[in-house]
Formats: C-alpha cells, structure tokens, sequence
C-alpha cells in the first residue's frame, strides 16, 4: 500500500491488515501515556479544501498519537483563494517537508489525481473527495462492528455472513460508496433504503441489494442500520418534498426505534447528526447507538493507516 | 570464486535440553528474587510468549503462590523498532499486560534469541510507556553474540558462538508446531545463503 484513496480497490488483505493494526494501536488509548514514538520525524500534512473539524481533529489526534508532526493547511485562509492550483499547493506544502497529505477536497477523484499524476511523492490519504469516497469512515465503521460483535477477540475475524442496511441520501453520500465497497470486501450483505431520488444512476450494478420499504428491513433485524445524515448542503434542488416527508419515510423515528430496541440490530451514524430528522433523540442517546465509538475508533483507524502508510518501506 | 559448500542445519538443543534449560531458569529467577513476591513475566511476540509461559508454568510448579494468569504477559515491540523505515511495516502484535500493572515489580522480559540487542532497547522503551517497574531483568533461551548495544542478559539457557552468516532458527510447539517441517521443539543453526 503506497496510498489510501478508496475502498473500490482496496484488497481484502490490506482491508484486514488496517483492521488488526487498530486493535492494538486501539490499546493505546488505554494507556496512561498515550503516545508511540513510531512516526517520529515524519510530518502529516492536513489540507482541508472542505470544513472538517471532526475528521481533521481525528487525524490530527491519529499522527501525534505517534509521534508525528502535524500540519494543518486550511484553505480558506490560503493562496488557494488567491487562485493558486492544486498542484502548485500541493508542492509547496512539500517543499515545506511533508511525508503525506491528507486530502479532503469538494471535487471527485482529487486525491486520485494528486497521488497518481506524479506531482509529490508523499503518501496521499483520501479524506473525503466529492461524492466519490471516504475511506477511513468506511473502515472505521467496519471497526466498530466488529468490536461490537466478536469483543476482544475481533482480530482476524471479518464480516462474513452480516445483514448491514444504509439508509438515507446514498446519492451524494461518500460515505455510503465507501462503506459498500468494504462491507462488500469483507463478506457483509448490504441493502440500500432511502428515497427514490436520492438513489444514484448505474446503482443496479453495485453488489447490493435496494429496498425502499424501510419497516420492512427492520423487520428482518438486520445486524446494524446505517443512517446517513442528510446532506442540504449538497443538495441544489429539491430532492424530496419536506423535511417532515423524508422523516416519515426514512428517518429513524421513535416509533421505528421502538421495534428494534432491545435487538441485536447496532444503530450507526457518521456524524453530525440532525437528531429529529434522520434520527430521534431516543435512537440517539440509546445503547444500541454507535455513533461515539465510531468516533473513538476513527483515532485508531487512522493510527493504522498512518503506520502502514508511512513506517515501513512501500510495498503492495 | 568458489562457492563454500553449504552445511545442514546443526541442532544444538534437542526438546529435552529446552525443558531442562527453563527449569534451570526458573530456579535461578526465584533465588535471584527471594520467591515469587511481585515478579512478573513478560514475552515478547512471537516466540517469547510460549517460553514465557512455560517459565511462568515452572514457577507455579516450585511456588503456588505464583498465580500465572495474574504475573504473565506479553509485550510486542513492533511500534518501538529503530529499522522500522528498512522494511515493509507489519501488523504489530498484541500487548498484554497484567491487570495490576508493572509499576513497582520486578519484570523479567523473555525472548528466544538475543542478537544485536536492539529489540531489548525497543521492549525497554515500550515497557517505560507502560509503566515504572522496580526493576527489570532480561531472560533468553540462547545468547549467539554480536550485541551492536551495551546490553546483556540476566539468565540465558545457552551461550552459542556464532558467525554473523549464520541464522539460530528456534522452533516450539505452540508457534510452528502447524508447520510441515516441525517435528520437535529444538534450536538449530542454518547457514545463510546469499
């Protein structure tokens, strides 16, 4: 692995390599001294063409955990506004020193292009790009599963044989495709749900299933439920009509949450939620929710990624 | 040039030369610490975890008082390594330390092979992270020379002489006894062919 730019392409063995790493720099959370000298000298530039304070945070976090050097790049603030292109930016932020570059950017296929058209030779981390990819939620979410499910004895283990429902805006959601390609990878069975106009063309040729019946999927219990935030920013024309509408269709309503409660079924969400619209303050507060050891799990992630991005010499 | 034949693998220690060497161990371990109070034994990955836990099985033999759940663990040095930047990264293994913690005990780290001594840096830098042991000593199965740092080993099962060309392959049961080629446990020395 020389980059992280998607899950599409990400092998099975490199899936489950970044999994089993987490579990133990996971472990150094726990600890009182909560820091590892491994990527000592080595600088981690974040560079930010969209506000992220809560995956620029968990990165940031991720790198000082081990030692690393962190750069944050904020655009606004940047040449950037004065016209300055990605690729002139890009180099002098390496001129600068650095040895890779978390990229989050509002265009598809950015972090594509800055790792493949030879303009530095860091190591490039896709930390969000357009509607395309997400990389590290996806994993951490498959973390989180799998912590929740097999405990302290999840390394190794993957996700074969689980029933995983996303519901919610999947056509602007990155956090969606990633998620299907990974769960897809490691063995899980995922249904999509969510309005009609929100789901993506060509999405038939995906290795899913689509049920826009939402009760019916809880109904089945499946093993988690993925809800999306619901995306207005993205959104330039009208997708549905209200916000009370989507709520009743596709939120994860008290009266929904009610009939999982006490299941297995894990309730999982990327964060921010809008509690009121996607889900209710009673599926957000409950046991079952996930949404802050996702957070956590982001920290130990992102450690792994670093790590084998960065430590060793590259290889596959 | 002409090439030097290539000699078999030579087994210096037989299964048995193994078991007596731990017991050996054990026994010094216990009068170097008066008995079992506040000791603790830490393997480092891979194959000083099952050596650690036969030790700490002997130590239970000699003193029941020694609860070997409670005083053994282990410790893996993969994120403390000075060469990590030399070789592709690997998946570090899993750390276990005792549910007390190591502050104010005496650990006794145990490792196969002492070489260049450069794991021992690394397990004593990961170990400070943890925690403040009292003291720490160091316990290996075999001691083949060549320390690129000033470090030695409290208890060693066997002084072995080696060139630098040669490799000390160990084999015990719980690590390769999978393996095809694992008959018993023993140590050998393979010559490395370049």
């Amino acid at each position: 692995m020389r980059h992280l730019l998607a899950t599409r392409n990400l092998s099975y063995d490199n899936a489950m390599a970044i999994l089993d790493t987490a579990q133990e720099m996971a472990t150094v959370s726990d600890r009182s001294i909560k820091k590892l000298p491994t990527l000592r000298g080595q600088t981690v530039v974040n560079l930010f063409f969209e506000d992220s304070t809560r995956t620029r945070t968990s990165f940031e976090a991720a790198a000082k955990r081990l030692s690393a050097d962190v750069l944050n790049f904020a655009v606004k603030t940047s040449s950037v506004s004065k016209g300055e292109s990605l690729k002139d930016t890009v180099q002098t932020l390496e001129a600068i020193g650095g040895d890779a570059i978390v990229m989050r950017h509002w265009a598809s296929g950015a972090a594509q292009q800055l790792a493949n058209f030879g303009w530095s030779s860091s190591a490039v981390i896709n930390a969000g790009d357009g509607t395309h990819e997400h990389p590290t939620q996806a994993l951490l979410d498959a973390f989180t599963l799998r912590d929740r499910i097999h405990g302290q004895h999840a390394s190794g283990k993957d996700l074969e044989g689980l029933h995983i429902v996303v519901v919610g805006d999947i056509l602007h959601s990155r956090v969606a495709r990633s998620n299907v390609w990974l769960l897809h990878t490691l063995g899980a069975k995922v249904t999509l749900s969510g309005p009609p106009t929100l789901m993506p063309v060509g999405v038939t040729t995906w290795p899913v299933e689509i049920n826009y019946d939402l009760d019916a999927l809880l109904a089945e219990q499946p093993d988690a439920i993925m809800m999306l935030r619901v995306q207005a920013e993205r959104m330039s024309g009208d997708f549905f009509p209200s916000a009370a509408e989507y709520t009743r269709g596709w939120g994860l309503t008290n009266d929904r949450y009610k009939r999982i409660e006490g299941c297995n079924t894990l309730i999982m969400h990327p964060g921010p939620m809008n509690r009121g619209l996607e889900i209710s303050a009673a599926a957000a507060d409950s046991a079952q929710n996930t949404a802050l050891e996702q957070v956590a799990n982001g920290v130990s992630v992102r450690m792994a990624v670093l790590y084998l991005l960065l430590a060793g010499q590259p290889g596959q | 040039m002409v090439q030097e034949p290539v000699r078999e693998a030579r087994t210096v220690m037989s299964e048995s030369d193994i078991q007596r060497v731990l017991t050996r161990i054990a026994h010094e371990i216990l009068e170097a610490n008066r008995g079992v109070e506040d000791l603790i034994l830490l393997g480092i990955p891979r194959r000083g975890v099952p050596l650690a836990n036969r030790l700490a099985q002997k130590l239970a033999e000699i003193e029941p008082e020694y609860v070997v759940q409670e005083r053994t663990g282990q410790l893996d040095i993969t994120l403390y390594r000075d060469d990590l930047a030399r070789a592709e990264s690997r998946i570090p293994a899993t750390t276990m330390i005792p549910p007390a913690g190591v502050d104010n005990t005496v650990v006794v780290l145990v490792d196969d092979v002492l070489y260049s001594g450069r794991t021992i840096r690394a397990a004593l830098d990961a170990l400070a992270d943890i925690g403040r042991p009292r003291t720490v000593r160091l316990a290996v199965l075999v001691d083949r020379g060549h320390r690129q740092l000033p470090l030695r080993a409290d208890y060693v099962g066997k002084n072995l002489p080696t060139a630098s060309t040669e490799r000390v392959m160990v084999q015990l049961a719980e690590i390769d006894g999978a393996d095809a080629d694992y008959t018993s446990d023993q140590v050998q020395i393979v010559d490395v062919m370049d």
